[in-house]
């Protein structure tokens, strides 16, 4: 699915809502808002979430979804026609980059999050902090979405350091039940853990995606962080900037239902094969039925040479 | 009319072995080769008519043989074709199996007649044998369930006939020991076993008895049928133990209140009538078995340790205990030791010698007499180790075990009667310092032609051994029956012969000058020219001899490595904790080695070191012995070849062990790093030079360890930290991730990775377009399977996860419903194999999934964990198996060009060899051209086992347990051992002998033809020269 809204009021903004597409492309364009404009985005897309919040609409959530917002200038009466425009694409809005959380968000109808901690420290001992909550949305079939704070000037600075190091990145969420009604029922004690090295992280400005992973009944059992490119290749990252913002991908993946014996098919098949094989009867002949007259004439002559002679089994030798 | 019918059967199976032909050359696929192999199969026929003159042995085996190719005539005719024009290959390719019983813990001889050869056994693996008591081999044996179902509780032998209570009393059968065919069989009453005897009247034995914890039951001993079954009376209270029988129709049960008193209920052999029923306070008693016996006229003799004191009883009259002092025999004794009893009955339908044997301490026998009431001693053995009754004809001699020195115990017999030592009786049985102490003694006598008593023993051992040993000392043969419980071996390379490993000494010593060097270079090369005219002169000499003279035994001496690296040396670790070098060509044991401080339920896991490729340093190998309740764990550090302790002292392990990994890193003597990780997650470096522990600090932040804990679920990934201090480097660790699998719904059962001696040869797979698909080939993957704790058939299932050992990342999950285990799995270079029940169509189905990287590679170059984003492509497919499957392993070869093979044991013994190729998620449902392009072969839901595919034809290896591959030097071969209560050496060739001439191979035909033109390339030239002379004179 890739939707594609532009419009133009006053040739100075620009809206792109994507549900899932082509991402590079997709991505670059969105480096160059969080380059160019970090701040007034992000206070933007703040007013914009209170305005949500206060009208008390449910959004729905849907997994993989970006929103990227391109603004130039941005007048104050341009925002408020620009907020109605956000409401009509509502119900395709889910996620969001660069925005401060200030609380974490009110469970959804049938949704908890739970906190995403990362750690990346010099001595390499895990010191978990928090990097944002996830949105899980329970039920028969789980989303998950994120919200993700930026990194502080500090956090950049050390990031990179532990990157100089090949030091390692980690991140942990809490061991969770999906298919729990109530909230209580959801928490087990303990986290999983998973790691990236640092200078990965760096090199690809925090372009990551991470996946939970589920089991059958639900239970979340393992988090996996890969970074895309992956490779350390020494590569300086020069503009801290670049580090401010994380731009994730996120899914979540339930167990797949491994293949029986396709014995159903096979049988289709073989009956097609017998059916054509029984339009033609010469090949349905047994074996006497096709040799009768050979085997017949053969005994005769045998009959008539050897009728003289006893049988001297001779015969059985050769096979 | 007999030589029509005669005739037309002849045609019928000529026509029907074209039709398979032809149907062959129809599916298509690789028909070249099938040509080929059709030729061979023609030619194989023919030549079994030539080869009629073979001798008698083996003709049965070409015969058998035949019967194979003409059955399947496909996959392996090429290979038995072979066998058949050399019939003795076949004994050198596949060593007879091995066929063991396992640790005994009943034994008879066969007494009937004096020639009798027979040994019956019962042993602790369930098996019910009988030994050739002059060579040791099997003349049958039985194998029964194993666990408690199969576990035999008691034999009782009478004549020509050996009864067993198998199953804690579930089942009473008797055999014949003569065929070793089953007489009769009876399913009895449930309820545990306590006793069985068999109840003689007037001198002839006719029934047999069961005491269990509610009844007890005579049957007939001719049919099996029950005479009769009887309650016990207050049987909830009273604990009968144990039975006796003097021969007069009655059975006395003893039961027991401990520390109370004994019950007595005397039974009628007639009609199981009580006669009597009384109890007698014995309040110092809790164990009957333990502490009495039945001794003389029914006089119960036991023994009370607290107060060092003999208490007589007997059982006609039961008035009360009588006791004896032992005190008042003068005798002291060792107030630790629990003593013992031991007593005699020549014949069930007799009473018991009143002679009997007490034991006062671990060295210390007595041999003492009931006379009227009062106790003699006759003898005072001190120090003897062991001691056993034994009776032939009228005559009844006691045989005692004293050790002489550290190397030798000696046997002699006593007259049980006085006690007195019998003339020239004396055997010597020298203890092998390799072995365990003796623990059990089972004589054998016989009545020598001037009526003196004559005998041989069968001493059994700690490491389950039994030694048969005839006067003075002849050993005539030994069993080691620790062999049926191999736990893990592996297959090392022979060292090279003594000139190969100078001139490999040449490179590994350092640089001293050229002069030096070209002589030492010089002096090697003029031994190896010696040792190749001894060779050559070997040669010729052995040429004189007839074959079957020529014989190579090997021996520890002249171990070395061949041409092809086939034969080596197999290291194998048993359950008992014996150790045994056995030359995979010959089968024979070459050093054995018994550990005699491994806990009984020891977890092992062995490792090579160091190879054979490292002259002058000796090869090393590694066993970790862990205990399984403590952690505690030990290393014993030895030399593979020679199984010698090696002089490394491995370093004490103080904490409970996790997990312990062999890095690829090596020493300076080149020696592979093994890294212990204890429960303080501290590791520890074996060797721990300061050599090793640098390497370890360069390479610490790559170096990454998986620990599983299946009983709560967590597979968590931990990394190698270093912290250098001034005077020494310390290890330890750090987690890098975590995964939880929630026990309430499934169980870890089995974590597998690849074999790290695994060679991929080829990165990707050539499709039907003459694209690549690329291999995931993860070094790091780790399959996981999990069953559900929920068995309901509805909704138990199998998880499988793949994971990557380094990051943690859960490459694929996928749940099998509706099945359950046990789970065989193989993994291995993309794929993994796995084999479960399936609950819904209740049969046994096979699984593969392979994973791919798809069209393009993310990093040709190197593979890490660490840096492959995108996840591979999961392909999976299923099949229907015949058969429930004991075990599973994947062939191995050299550098993995040969195509794979999957070996699989089944319960019947057979083992399986499977090709890849049929387990290919790749085999499409509709045929296309491309598939056919590409060798696939059509889907079909059903895996046929093919007889060919049978590696080891007629040897069934019984309750094979674990199959073990190794690479030899050719790359088309493949060393097979199966173990399991036997076990069987073989070779398989996957792709066939593709790198090996046939020993059909035209030699002549192709130098005369390379002759030929050489010649006429010359003669051409030199015409062509003088016709262009000639042309150019005019």
């Amino acid at each position: 699915m890739h939707k594609r809204k532009d419009t133009k009021k006053n040739g100075r903004m620009e809206l792109h809502i994507r549900d899932s597409g082509d991402e590079s492309a997709f991505q670059e364009a969105k480096h160059e808002v969080q380059v160019s404009f970090p701040e007034q985005q992000a206070s933007f897309l703040k007013r914009a979430e209170e305005k949500t919040r206060r009208s008390g609409k449910r959004e729905e959530r849907k997994q993989n979804c970006y929103l990227v917002a391109m603004a130039r200038l941005l007048p104050f009466n341009v925002a408020v026609i620009y907020i109605v425009l956000l409401f009509i694409c509502a119900n395709l809005v889910s996620c969001n980059n660069g925005r401060r959380v200030g609380d974490p968000l009110e469970a959804e109808l049938s949704g908890f999050s739970v906190p995403l901690e990362h750690s990346f420290e010099l001595d390499d001992v895990a010191k978990f902090q928090s990097r944002g909550s996830l949105l899980l949305k329970t039920g028969r079939e789980p989303s998950v979405s994120v919200t993700q704070n930026q990194l502080s000037e500090d956090e950049r600075s050390k990031l990179k350091e532990v990157a100089a190091v090949d030091g390692l990145y980690r991140i942990r969420v809490p061991r969770v039940f999906l298919q729990a009604d109530r909230q209580t029922e959801w928490q087990m004690d303990g986290y999983l853990t998973a790691f990236v090295r640092a200078c990965a992280m760096v090199e690809s400005h925090l372009s990551d995606v991470i996946t939970l992973h589920t089991d059958v009944s639900g239970y979340l059992i393992g988090v996996s962080i890969v970074t895309l490119p992956g490779a350390c290749r020494g590569m300086e990252v020069e503009d801290e900037v670049d580090l401010e913002v994380f731009n994730t991908t996120l899914s979540i993946m339930a167990p797949v239902n491994a293949p029986g014996p396709e014995t159903a098919l096979f049988l289709e098949r073989m009956e097609q094969e017998s059916e054509k094989k029984g339009k033609n009867p010469q090949e349905q002949k047994s074996f006497f039925a096709k040799y009768w007259y050979l085997i017949l004439g053969g005994a005769i002559f045998l009959m008539l040479t050897n009728s003289a002679q006893p049988p001297a089994g001779g015969g059985r030798e050769q096979s | 009319m007999k030589l029509f019918l005669d005739f037309s059967i002849e045609v019928v199976m000529k026509f029907r072995m074209l039709e398979a032909k032809l149907r062959n050359y129809k599916n298509g696929y690789d028909s070249e080769r099938r040509h080929r192999m059709s030729a061979k199969f023609w030619r194989s026929c023919a030549i079994l008519g030539a080869s009629s003159n073979i001798p008698d042995t083996q003709s049965s085996q070409g015969i058998l043989l035949f019967a194979f190719v003409c059955q399947g005539g496909r996959a392996q005719v090429q290979n038995q074709s072979y066998t058949l024009i050399e019939p003795e290959l076949i004994f050198n390719f596949h060593l007879p199996r091995q066929q063991y019983v396992g640790k005994v813990r009943f034994s008879h001889f066969d007494t009937q007649l004096q020639s009798s050869k027979k040994v019956l056994v019962a042993t602790e693996s369930n098996v019910f044998a009988a030994l050739n008591s002059r060579t040791g081999e099997l003349f049958w044996r039985h194998v029964d369930k194993t666990g408690p179902e199969g576990n035999i509780d008691a034999l009782l032998h009478h004549a020509q006939d050996a009864v067993l209570v198998v199953g804690n009393g579930r089942m009473l059968r008797s055999w014949d020991i003569n065929v070793g065919g089953l007489n009769w069989e009876m399913l009895l009453d449930t309820g545990s076993f306590r006793s069985a005897c068999l109840v003689g009247q007037q001198g002839i034995v006719k029934h047999v008895a069961v005491l269990k914890k509610t009844v007890i039951s005579a049957h007939y001993l001719s049919n099996g049928h029950q005479k009769w079954v009887e309650n016990l009376p207050e049987s909830e209270t009273v604990d009968y133990q144990t039975m006796y029988s003097g021969g007069n129709g009655q059975v006395f049960v003893l039961g027991i209140v401990p520390h109370s008193h004994i019950t007595i209920v005397v039974y009628s052999m007639e009609d199981g009538e009580i006669i009597k029923q009384v109890s007698i306070e014995a309040p110092w008693l809790s164990n009957i078995p333990a502490s009495c016996a039945v001794v003389g006229q029914g006089m119960l003799m036991c023994v009370d340790s607290t107060t060092m004191s003999l208490n007589t009883l007997d059982l006609h009259q039961q008035l009360q205990m009588t006791r004896i002092p032992l005190q008042s025999l003068g005798l002291e004794v060792d107030p630790d030791f629990h003593p013992s009893l031991v007593s005699h009955q020549p014949n069930p339908a007799q009473n018991p010698l009143s002679e009997f044997f007490l034991q006062l301490g671990p060295e210390r026998y007595l041999l003492l007499q009931l006379n009227n009431g009062q106790i003699v001693t006759l003898r005072d053995f001190k120090p003897a180790l062991l001691s056993s009754f034994v009776t032939t004809g009228e005559k009844t001699v006691a045989a005692v075990m004293s050790p002489k020195n550290k190397t030798a115990c000696s046997i002699n017999l006593f007259s049980s009667d006085t006690g007195r030592r019998l003339l020239d009786t004396t055997l010597i049985f020298t203890v092998d310092p390799n072995g365990g102490k003796p623990e059990r003694l089972h004589v054998q006598a016989f009545l020598k032609k001037d009526d003196s008593v004559g005998y041989r023993v069968m001493v059994q051992t700690e490491d389950h051994t039994l030694t048969f040993i005839q006067q003075p000392g002849r050993v005539m043969w030994t069993r080691e029956e620790a062999l049926s419980d191999v736990v893990t071996m592996e297959m090392v390379d022979l060292p090279l012969t003594g000139t190969q490993a100078e001139l490999e000494g040449e490179f590994g010593k350092k640089a001293d000058g050229l002069l030096s060097m070209v002589l030492k270079r010089l002096s090697s090369q003029l031994i190896m020219l010696q040792a190749w005219i001894a060779h050559l002169w070997k040669l010729f000499y052995d040429a004189r001899k007839p074959r079957s003279q020529v014989k190579n035994e090997v021996s520890i001496e002249n171990l070395s490595r061949d041409e092809f690296n086939l034969q080596k040396m197999m290291v194998m670790v048993t359950s008992s904790g014996k150790l045994f070098g056995i030359d995979s060509k010959t089968g024979g044991i070459l050093w054995r080695h018994y550990l005699d401080n491994v806990p009984k339920n020891a977890a092992f896991k062995l490792m090579v070191q160091r190879t054979t490729a490292h002259f002058p340093h000796p090869p090393q190998c590694t066993l970790l012995i862990k205990d399984k309740d403590t952690g505690l764990a030990t290393l014993h550090v030895f030399n593979p070849i020679f199984g010698r302790k090696s002089q490394v002292t491995p370093p004490a392990l103080p904490q409970p062990i996790l997990q312990s990994l062999l890095l690829p890193l090596m020493d300076q003597d080149y020696a592979k790093v093994l890294l212990l990780v204890d429960d303080q997650y501290k590791v520890s470096a074996f060797p721990s030079t300061k050599n090793v522990l640098q390497q370890l600090q360069e390479t610490a932040s790559s170096i990454f360890f998986f620990l599983v804990d299946s009983s709560q679920g967590r597979l968590s990934g931990y990394r190698l930290r270093t912290a250098s201090s001034s005077f020494h480097i310390d290890l330890s660790t750090e987690q890098v991730w975590e995964v939880i699998i929630p026990t309430e719904v499934q169980m870890i059962v089995s974590v597998k990775g690849k074999r790290p001696n695994e060679h991929v040869h080829s990165q990707g797979r050539v499709m039907g377009d003459r694209s690549v698909l690329y291999k995931y080939l993860n070094p790091n993957l780790l399959a996981v399977v999990t069953e559900s704790t929920d068995v309901h058939q509805e909704r138990s299932f199998i998880g499988i996860l793949l994971i990557d050992g380094v990051t943690g990342r859960i490459i694929h999950e996928a749940v099998q419903r509706k099945a359950r285990g046990p789970v065989h799995v193989v993994h291995s270079e993309n794929w993994v194999v796995y084999e479960y029940w399936s609950t819904k169509s209740r049969r046994n189905e096979f699984s593969v999934i392979e994973l791919y990287e798809g069209m393009e590679l993310y990093n040709s170059t190197v593979f890490s964990s660490l840096d492959r984003p995108h996840a591979p492509q999961v392909l999976q497919q299923s099949y229907i198996f015949p058969s429930s499957i004991s075990t599973m392993e994947a062939t191995l070869t050299e550098k993995g060009i040969t195509s794979r093979h999957l070996l699989i044991g089944l319960p019947s013994g057979g083992i399986l060899s499977l090709p890849k190729m049929f387990l290919d998620p790749r085999r499409p449902e509709i045929i296309s051209e491309q598939s056919r392009e590409e060798n696939l072969i059509p889907y079909s839901p059903e895996l046929i086992i093919r007889t060919e595919w049978f590696i080891n034809y007629n040897q069934t290896v019984g309750r094979v347990r674990g199959i073990h591959t190794a690479p030899s030097g050719l790359e088309s071969t493949c060393l097979v051992v199966a173990y399991g209560l036997d076990i069987y050496q073989t070779r398989v060739y996957p792709s066939k002998q593709f790198d090996v001439l046939k020993d059909d191979y035209d030699y002549m035909l192709i130098s005369s033809v390379l002759f030929a033109l050489f010649f006429a390339t010359m003669i051409s030239k030199r015409l062509a020269e003088v016709k262009l002379l000639n042309r150019a004179w005019r």
